[in-house]
């Protein structure tokens, strides 16, 4: 090319370098809009916030006796001091408002990916995502730029969420009354078209999964919310989802839009998820936020063991559903973050 | 979208708006409609467009992203039926025993092939009378060499497949779940009175993979053969015995796709198995239905010449001599577009190996004017059945044999 300098041997070292450096770093610190983020400490940090009166004093037991799914709807107040504790942990402030000003600027979209497959028993809580819309209109973003969606409209439906697309209100509606791009994305094992939700509503993406088993996979929590974005879920379900739940995540379109997970485990699954199961449910009356969605995963895959462990159940590994996935997820390939507990920063924290 | 007649176009009726296909890779050439434009209509068109242009810029084209209707697709009973071949498992689950994958599928998933849902515990097809695409086309253009040439097929798909080839041509529709393609509600007796209608000896369930839509092949065929009109199938063969027997058993010919001759392409490109794809063609031998055979030659993947040799043989040794076998050009799409087209010269090898393994009937196909497109006898030597592309321009066998030497030709030649 002409007029361009030739690289002398300083160059070459200074550049090779500054390019070791970069690789040394966390994939998660390199999203496209790094000026707009947190940053992130060193190692992950994941914050479970608990809440033992979340659903208030009106506890009652349902189902058989002996049953520990309760029936009792969530305190919307108290959701959002939830959530602010939470949030206020991960990216310490005094001010609720300030860890969403790190996440979101205003004007963009932002959407809210939540997780509806298990109906009203066992999908986002929508206390949780109207106190996240909540905190997004504080921090800026006007209430028709939010879009609280998932693959279907009808299950959002059945879960709660009403379908929205009123002006000056937060949106909300299923990939089936948007449909997918016509392109095909490819990465790895995986070619699949995005919900247009995604890449047309979406400058930003919350993702909101619920802590559940999963029979296919293992567990199911942020990098497996995921395969409500794509047109061919189905495809992907075969060796335990690996490396495939890995490598929708790499899809820059998707990649590039993530900035925060917020897992509600305010009910949960521990054993034969992803459908809801009275038997098989508990209530941690948690939230589990992470920037990085490995370490989060992580993390949650611990509570379901443990949890497994106190109901007698074998562990996931004994039964041939060990989420590989999570280590594919934080591969030398993926580098999506870390599953390694020494690198996690896991802080657990409790209101009163 | 247009549905495609390759029949003398002045003599059929009109083709209903549901005929038309998202389907473009089957389809052959698109017809051109002519417009002619006077100048002042040329202007009135102009103004209009930017007239058009400067009101979309007023908008907020991201926020105005359109949504749809309710979506009226997905829970449109007309489409939904119970499976047939499943089992019921604990805790509201099932097992899919359809195809090889046997699928175990959790209240409210769906299997592999995307189109069969578990409803608390009831395992149900979403694609029954679910069209979305049909064709008529040449016979030639399955391709059945044997049967019938010369013939129309009446030829349709649902969406979805139980495999993921990644040089799928109509990856738009076989991977795709049926919500996602447009589709019209076509049940049997309509699809055989239509058939009857284009002048069609034969329903050809085509394009996608029949073996997801089975329940939907086995009641049309049985409409159709009410009405005098033939089904054949075009598969992938991944399909249990029991189902195979019970669905293509229904059948009038079956083309399978023999995607490869080895274990490790089926898993990599395939994401099935070969084995159950022999026993396939083994049963239906068995079951003394006419097969052909295609395999799809990928430059670099399934071109060894171990692989044609293997594979010539096991045809030979277990269907026979006499059963076509079509060596196919591959054209990059889907998730294989780095690889080049099949040269002409790999498929000339392919067919020098089979035929000298022995088996009487090789062609070369997706390569319009090759001299293996033509049928000749195995005896003589003599050509038999000329062909251009998907177009018969002689036909000597006469009484299902060669008129020169008298020798039996198999096939189903005849109406």
């Amino acid at each position: 090319m002409r007029g361009k300098r030739p690289t002398s041997r300083r160059d070459f070292l200074r550049n090779c370098l500054a390019g070791a450096v970069g690789l040394s770093f966390p994939a998660a610190s390199f999203p496209p809009e790094a000026s707009s983020l947190p940053v992130l400490p060193m190692r992950s940090r994941v914050v479970v916030a608990h809440d033992p009166f979340l659903r208030g004093p009106q506890l009652q037991r349902v189902g058989s006796p002996g049953a520990t799914h309760v029936a009792a709807s969530v305190d919307s107040q108290r959701m959002l001091g939830l959530l602010d504790r939470a949030l206020q942990t991960l990216i310490p402030a005094g001010d609720p408002v300030y860890p969403w000003s790190r996440i979101v600027r205003p004007g963009q979209l932002v959407g809210i990916k939540v997780n509806t497959l298990g109906g009203r028993g066992l999908s986002t809580n929508v206390q949780l995502v109207e106190a996240i819309c909540e905190r997004l209109q504080r921090a800026g973003i006007r209430p028709q730029d939010i879009v609280v969606w998932d693959r279907d409209t009808d299950e959002l439906e059945r879960a709660g969420f009403r379908f929205r697309t009123g002006w000056n209100q937060a949106q909300c509606f299923g990939t089936d009354r948007a449909g997918f791009e016509d392109e095909l994305l490819e990465f790895g094992e995986v070619g699949s078209q995005l919900s247009r939700i995604l890449t047309r509503r979406c400058d930003v993406l919350i993702n909101v999964p619920v802590l559940k088993d999963h029979d296919g996979a293992g567990v199911s929590m942020a990098l497996k919310n995921m395969y409500g974005v794509i047109n061919n879920p189905n495809k992907y379900h075969p060796n335990g989802c690996d490396p495939f739940v890995a490598d929708v995540n790499m899809l820059p379109a998707i990649r590039g839009r993530l900035r925060l997970h917020i897992c509600d485990a305010t009910a949960a699954c521990f054993d034969g998820g992803p459908a809801f199961k009275p038997e098989t449910s508990w209530q941690p009356n948690a939230l589990i936020v992470s920037l990085d969605p490995v370490a989060l995963d992580h993390i949650g895959w611990q509570m379901i063991e443990r949890k497994r462990e106190e109901k007698g159940l074998k562990t996931l590994a004994a039964e041939g559903r060990m989420p590989h996935y999570i280590a594919t997820a934080a591969d030398a390939l993926h580098r999506l973050g870390t599953n390694n507990p020494r690198q996690i920063e896991l802080i657990e924290t409790r209101a009163t | 979208m247009q549905l495609h007649c390759f029949s003398n176009p002045c003599r059929e009726p009109p083709l209903p708006k549901w005929m038309d296909s998202p389907d473009s890779t089957q389809s052959g050439t698109d017809p051109i409609s002519t417009l002619s434009l006077n100048r002042r209509a040329f202007l009135r068109c102009a103004a209009s467009a930017g007239m058009a242009g400067s009101i979309q810029r007023l908008a907020q084209p991201i926020r105005a992203m359109p949504i749809s209707a309710a979506a009226d697709t997905e829970e449109d009973t007309r489409f939904v039926t119970e499976a047939r071949f499943y089992e019921k498992l604990p805790n509201k689950k099932i097992k899919c025993k359809l195809c090889p994958r046997e699928c175990k599928v959790g209240d409210r998933e769906r299997g592999y092939c995307g189109v069969r849902e578990n409803r608390a515990g009831t395992y149900y097809t979403l694609v029954h009378s679910r069209v979305c695409a049909a064709h008529i086309d040449p016979i030639e253009k399955k391709p059945f060499f044997h049967y019938l040439p010369g013939t129309l097929a009446f030829s349709l798909a649902t969406a979805g497949c139980n495999v993921n080839c990644k040089f799928c041509q109509n990856w738009d529709i076989s991977q795709a779940r049926p919500e996602q393609v447009p589709a019209d509600y076509l049940p049997p007796a309509k699809i055989a009175e239509l058939a009857v209608q284009y002048r069609c000896p034969t329903i050809a369930y085509t394009y996608s993979e029949p073996v997801v839509f089975s329940e939907f092949l086995m009641d049309t065929a049985d409409a159709a053969h009410e009405a005098g009109v033939r089904s054949i199938v075009v598969s992938n063969g991944y399909i249990q015995e029991k189902p195979l027997r019970e669905a293509y058993g229904k059948m009038d010919a079956v083309k399978i796709d023999l995607k490869s001759f080895s274990e490790s392409y089926y898993q990599k490109i395939v994401t099935g198995e070969l084995k159950p794809v022999l026993d396939t063609l083994a049963t239906l031998r068995n079951m003394g239905k006419w097969t052909e055979i295609v395999y799809l030659v990928v430059p670099t993947l399934n071109d060894s010449e171990q692989e044609f040799t293997g594979l010539a043989r096991w045809v030979k040794a277990n269907l026979g001599a006499d059963v076509p076998v079509h060596f196919t050009q591959f054209h990059p799409d889907y998730l294989m577009k780095n690889l080049p087209i099949t040269p002409v010269s790999t498929l000339d090898r392919a067919r020098s190996i089979a035929l000298a393994e022995g088996l009487h009937f090789v062609y070369v196909g997706n390569v319009p004017g090759h001299p293996a497109e033509n049928t000749y006898c195995p005896q003589c030597g003599r050509m038999l059945v000329e062909r251009a592309g998907f177009e018969i321009r002689q036909m000597l066998i006469r009484k299902g044999a060669c008129p020169f030497c008298k020798q039996a030709i198999p096939g189903i030649w005849h109406a």
